[in-house]
């Protein structure tokens, strides 16, 4: 009878639920597509033509997941600590917009020493931004997901103005001058293997900031307070850990990797800001935390899977007559599945755990056949 | 042809990693009171559990008067006749104690609650049970929330009644009561299994007792015949010791010092009102009140969790009044807190992790701001060895996965290797049993043998009497008395935590 004591129950892992989550997302695509006639197959196949089929296509691919991942990384860091930046498009604006005053001003500065610049103060004023709503919330108690979404519009509007009187293209005055590539994080170091293409540093900032991130949350004292807030913020005030502080370090930190999402989306993928426009990868990006588990490696792939359907779109429309709306239509089922990757984990667990009572059942009964009952 | 109203015959269920109860029989007599004896975990809950229809049964009968049925859902347990008080009460908080009752049986569209509240005043009024059906659940106390349970299993004709674990949130008067309320139940004809792992109470009031280990019977005894340390015995599987063996306290300089201590509560009234107490090295002093007077805020005050709005509190002499939580923990203020899960651990994290949360920046767990897991892992599987924290995966274990009794026990270990000059223990072994409490109790005097000092909270009079040299009574905030264990009684004290001081001492 003891022997039953040994069978142990599975449980989901979560690459075993990102996968499905990502499987049942293309699935349902594709059964939108049969919907309106069209062959999922050759759906599928553009959408990897489009953003794999050549060296440029792959530069460009790999320019549209480097916002993701440290967007990714800046919603997933501050889910570890038990807050949800919401605010990434605003963190993004300002540190894009920072360091692109300095790219139009900036141009005698030797490239190295202004690559570091506009690098740093831009994650700097993205920092500034997620530093708010962390205060709002430390000291007042203020919801992040309130201040930071109001951040987002403070940083839209304050955009708006700061368009026309610094960095305006004289031309078109509804957008920033364009930054010449000289200006920007391109580079021929990349663009030589993948020409004509976006590619640019960030990519380089970007996995540099995954293992920056994985660092600080596994091995360091700052992670393990991060984490012990996140997790219970009551057990982290009695053991003397300082919740508020740790509360604005975080929003800080998350900040800081969106102000980076915006140098190098505005210094290097797209070059200009628009008035009145808010980047989609700040809200994207929670859906790639999500994906990821939170997880900075997690985060990684989830930023390329994403990427590679957001470049590859375009060839859907031009290539299978798809129109554009049904084509950002499937990518946002996708994206829903993701987020409710939860689901995904409680129906592997239910099946896990019906196996597992049919195992139990099947040597009960071999048991009871040889085993005496005993009564009292 | 039986004259058992329940027959529970060779139960077994399996849960993952460990079979809750295997071959458990259980016979229940028509009108008697029968006691399910058992440490947490032993099994008890899950056999009530499969009785009540919430879980499935792997093998096993069940009979109700004697025929055999079987039970998939509380429902069907509803129209055998049984009905059950949960340890955690299911009211409706802003309801009416009518309302909470008739809910889900209100009858047709409109809302007839006359004739409801009739009824229920009829047995409350029958059973002694005091309950005005008129009050809503929010303005009344705990015990009477209980008895409001019991009224809903009465209003739906139930006549066997599981009480699952019912003492745990009373106060030793309403525990009288409800013992009251159980015999007149009975007398009516009503059959009552009542869970517990509290020998007093079975002592008091049941006729028969089952007692389960582990998931196994051990035996069904006749209580009037049997002592409480036989039974405790039987459920431990060893002798124990309810008295706690300690030496007369050799108190030595002052460690705590509260002086006119005065703390706003959560309602931004005064909890604790102009407070002062001195709590010497080598001496155990025990808190006594009745819960919510006050003891939480004194905790917390002293602690730093919450502000203290004026007075001071100083340990070995160091004004710790204004300091942060971090350098009261250093000055050497050891907190074993009233809710383990809410404060004292961290259960979505492995253990390892939880031993470390006050000391994770300090050498050797950490150097210059990079963690060392192995020095943490090498501290983490100490502290499990030498208190016994019992878990599945060792220190990898998530602190969640811990039986109560464990995590309280990690707990304990982690603070007491601290080697606090004061430690505070508020409620250490609420919810526990025998076994674990006998343990705990036994660290907290081995720490004020070492010359420490030790500040009690329990509301457990018992445990105040069995551990404190001097027991300082709390009323409403105040300090109503301190007085040595050995010049009073319970009686005494219990006066004096209804905050009446004896004529003797003040005279």
């Amino acid at each position: 009878m003891v022997k039953n004591t040994l069978l142990k129950e599975r449980k989901a892992g979560t690459l075993l639920v990102s996968i499905s989550a990502v499987i049942a997302g293309i699935l349902a695509g594709c059964v939108l597509l049969l919907a309106i006639g069209k062959n999922p197959f050759d759906a599928i196949t553009l959408i990897a033509q489009g953003a794999l089929s050549d060296p440029r296509r792959i530069g460009n691919t790999i320019a549209v997941s480097t916002q993701l991942i440290l967007v990714g990384l800046s919603v997933a860091f501050a889910y570890k600590s038990g807050l949800f930046n919401i605010g990434g498009s605003g963190q993004m604006l300002v540190g894009g917009c920072v360091a692109s005053v300095w790219a139009y001003y900036g141009q005698g500065i030797p490239r190295p020493l202004y690559l570091v610049i506009i690098i740093v103060t831009g994650a700097l004023a993205g920092a500034l931004w997620g530093f708010i709503s962390g205060l709002l919330k430390a000291k007042f108690n203020v919801h992040e997901v309130v201040s930071s979404i109001m951040l987002n519009w403070t940083a839209l509007w304050l955009i708006y103005e700061i368009i026309p009187a610094f960095i305006v293209d004289p031309s078109v005055p509804s957008k920033s001058a364009a930054v010449p590539a000289a200006q920007s994080l391109r580079t021929t170091v990349l663009s030589q293997f993948f020409p004509r293409s976006y590619i640019n540093w960030g990519i380089v900032i970007a996995i540099v900031a995954v293992a920056v991130i994985a660092f600080i949350l596994n091995k360091t004292t700052l992670g393990y307070q991060l984490k012990a807030v996140g997790s219970n913020k009551y057990c982290a005030e009695y053991a003397g850990i300082k919740v508020e502080r740790n509360i604005i370090i975080t929003m800080t930190i998350a900040g800081a990797l969106a102000g980076l999402a915006g140098v190098t989306y505005y210094c290097g993928y797209s070059n200009v800001i628009y008035r009145n426009q808010m980047p989609n990868e700040g809200f994207d990006g929670v859906a790639v935390a999500l994906l990821g588990n939170c997880n900075p490696i997690g985060v990684f792939f989830a930023a390329l899977f994403f990427s590679i359907l957001k470049a590859g779109k375009g060839s859907l429309g031009a290539g299978a007559d798809i129109p554009p709306e049904l084509s950002d239509t499937v990518i946002a089922v996708i994206i829903y599945f993701t987020a409710t990757a939860v689901l995904f984990r409680n129906l592997w667990n239910g099946l896990f755990h019906k196996l597992y009572e049919k195992k139990i059942a099947k040597s009960n009964v071999k048991s009871a056949d040889t085993s005496v009952q005993g009564g009292m | 042809m039986s004259d058992y109203v329940i027959e529970m015959i060779g139960i077994r269920k399996e849960f993952p990693g460990i079979v809750a109860n295997d071959d458990i029989t259980l016979q229940v007599r028509e009108g008697e009171i029968h006691a399910i004896l058992g440490e947490n975990g032993a099994g008890k809950s899950t056999l009530m559990s499969i009785l009540f229809g919430l879980y499935h049964a792997d093998r096993g009968i069940i009979k109700v008067r004697g025929k055999e049925v079987r039970i998939n859902s509380p429902n069907d347990a509803n129209d055998l006749g049984i009905g059950m008080v949960h340890q955690h009460f299911q009211l409706v908080h802003n309801y009416t104690v009518t309302e909470n009752i008739i809910l889900g049986k209100e009858g047709g569209f409109l809302l007839d609650t006359k004739s409801g509240s009739r009824r229920i005043k009829e047995l409350s009024e029958k059973y002694g049970l005091n309950i005005d059906p008129d009050m809503v659940i929010e303005n009344i106390t705990v015990g009477m929330q209980q008895r409001v349970e019991i009224l809903k299993m009465l209003y739906r004709d139930a006549d066997i009644l599981i009480f699952d674990e019912p003492t745990a949130v009373l106060t030793p008067q309403e525990i009288d009561e409800l013992m009251d309320i159980m015999r007149s139940l009975a007398k009516e004809g009503k059959s009552i299994i009542i869970i517990t792992h509290k020998l007093e109470e079975i002592k008091a009031v049941a006729q028969r007792c089952t007692v389960i280990r582990r998931g196994k019977l051990v035996g069904v005894v006749d209580v009037a015949s049997t002592s409480v340390n036989d039974m405790a015995a039987m459920m431990v599987g060893r002798q124990v010791n309810f008295k706690v063996e300690k030496k007369e306290a050799e108190p030595g300089e002052t460690v705590l010092a509260i002086k006119n201590l005065n703390v706003l509560n959560n309602k931004k009234v005064l909890g604790v009102k102009d407070f002062s107490l001195d709590v010497h090295a080598g001496e155990i002093v025990g808190i006594a009140g009745v819960d919510g007077n006050g003891q939480s805020e004194l905790v917390e005050a002293i602690t730093g969790l919450r502000a203290i709005q004026s007075g001071s509190v100083s340990i070995c002499g160091r004004d710790i009044t204004r300091m942060s939580i971090k350098e009261r923990n250093e000055s050497g203020i050891g907190h074993i807190p009233e809710d383990r899960q809410k404060r004292g651990l961290i259960l979505s994290q492995p253990l390892y992790n939880n031993f470390i949360i006050k000391d994770f920046d300090k050498e050797p767990f950490s150097r210059r701001g990079l963690l060392n897991r192995k020095s943490i892992r090498e501290y983490s599987q100490k502290i499990i060895d030498q208190y016994d924290v019992r878990s599945g995966e060792g220190v990898n274990s998530l602190a969640g996965k811990l039986s109560g009794g464990n995590q309280q026990k990690a707990i304990i270990g982690r603070e007491i290797t601290e080697n606090p000059k004061l430690l505070i223990a508020v409620q250490p072994t609420r919810g526990l049993d025998v076994g674990a409490i006998e343990f705990i109790h036994k660290e907290l005097v081995k720490h004020r043998d070492k010359g420490n000092a030790v500040l009690l909270v329990s509301f457990e009079l018992d445990e105040i009497f069995n551990l404190s040299d001097r027991i300082a009574v709390i009323n409403s905030g105040r300090l109503i008395d301190i007085v040595n264990t050995r010049d009073t009684d319970e009686y005494a004290v219990g006066l004096m935590m209804a905050g009446i001081k004896s004529e003797k001492e003040s005279g």
